[in-house]
């Protein structure tokens, strides 16, 4: 099985409940790792950010493209070069298709959710 | 219009500066004083990120900003001025006489911080250095979101 991980990074509680409804949905755990901003500064963030990535590959899956979350986020991935990857707009549909989807590279697993994400946004009707 | 906000909050641009307060205050330009950020094309791209297009982003120096305050102020747009740290608010007030007021908007934990509020932590050296800009006439107080109320320098130093 991949090692890649993903690590969601987000205000207030959102990463938490978007981890449990995943594990409702899927029953998958172990996946997935929810980070909050609250309360952090850049250096409170970055340590969190370290402590749920570990030493592996991951795919950091951030609530607004822009802002603490992502500014951290985008730093951390520039530390990690190839092994992290950073999506923006997170959704749990992105997340259902990524935790099935991991045996790829970090880059290959972010693409492919924002596809599954981006596909989840819809207007009905229509 | 002026710089309707002169804010210290060590994430500088994120969603409380750019929703929270450019919101109602309907601000045309932020501007991100920080002599690090200034110096760092990749740092202000990732920045620039977090704001919509129609508010422009100005990133400057101590220098250059004790230079250009009062062009911003004389702007007809509304703005919000952003420093990272203590240390940058006193050294642009030093400069600037036309600073007059403060907002600490987030000072986070980190090693000799105590808590002050929530949303403030301060070694004693930094808390002194909030009272100290007081007497010199700056208005300081804590507040992170526009509902919330403005806490005098007194009450959390």
């Amino acid at each position: 099985m991949s090692d890649l991980r993903g690590v969601i990074v987000s205000h207030a509680a959102v990463a938490q409940a978007l981890v449990a409804a995943v594990t409702a949905i899927t029953g998958i755990e172990g996946v997935l790792t929810a980070v909050s901003n609250e309360g952090c500064g850049t250096e409170a963030l970055g340590a969190r950010l370290r402590e749920a990535v570990g030493g592996g590959p991951a795919v950091l899956f951030v609530d607004l493209p822009g802002g603490s979350c992502f500014t951290s986020s985008a730093r951390y991935a520039k530390q990690g070069g190839a092994a992290i990857a950073v999506v923006t707009g997170v959704n749990l549909a992105m997340l259902l298709d990524f935790v099935f989807h991991r045996d790829i590279p970090p880059a290959e697993a972010a693409r492919r959710a924002v596809d599954a994400g981006a596909k989840a946004i819809r207007v009905t009707p229509s | 219009m002026t710089l309707a906000l002169y804010r210290i909050d060590d994430r500088l641009i994120h969603g409380q500066v750019v929703v929270g307060w450019g919101q109602p205050l309907n601000v045309a330009f932020i501007v991100l004083v920080d002599d690090e950020v200034s110096s760092s094309d990749w740092e202000q791209d990732l920045y620039r990120m977090g704001v919509p297009p129609q508010i422009e982003v100005i990133f400057a120096s101590v220098e250059q900003a004790a230079a250009m305050l009062p062009g911003w102020e004389a702007d007809g747009r509304v703005g919000i001025l952003l420093v990272g740290d203590i240390d940058t608010a006193v050294a642009l007030a030093a400069r600037v006489p036309q600073v007059k007021r403060f907002n600490v908007g987030g000072v986070h934990h980190r090693a000799g911080r105590t808590e002050r509020l929530r949303f403030v932590y301060l070694t004693d050296d930094e808390a002194a250095k909030l009272r100290q800009l007081a007497t010199h006439g700056v208005e300081v107080t804590a507040q992170d979101v526009p509902t919330a109320r403005a806490i005098p320098v007194g009450e959390f130093t």
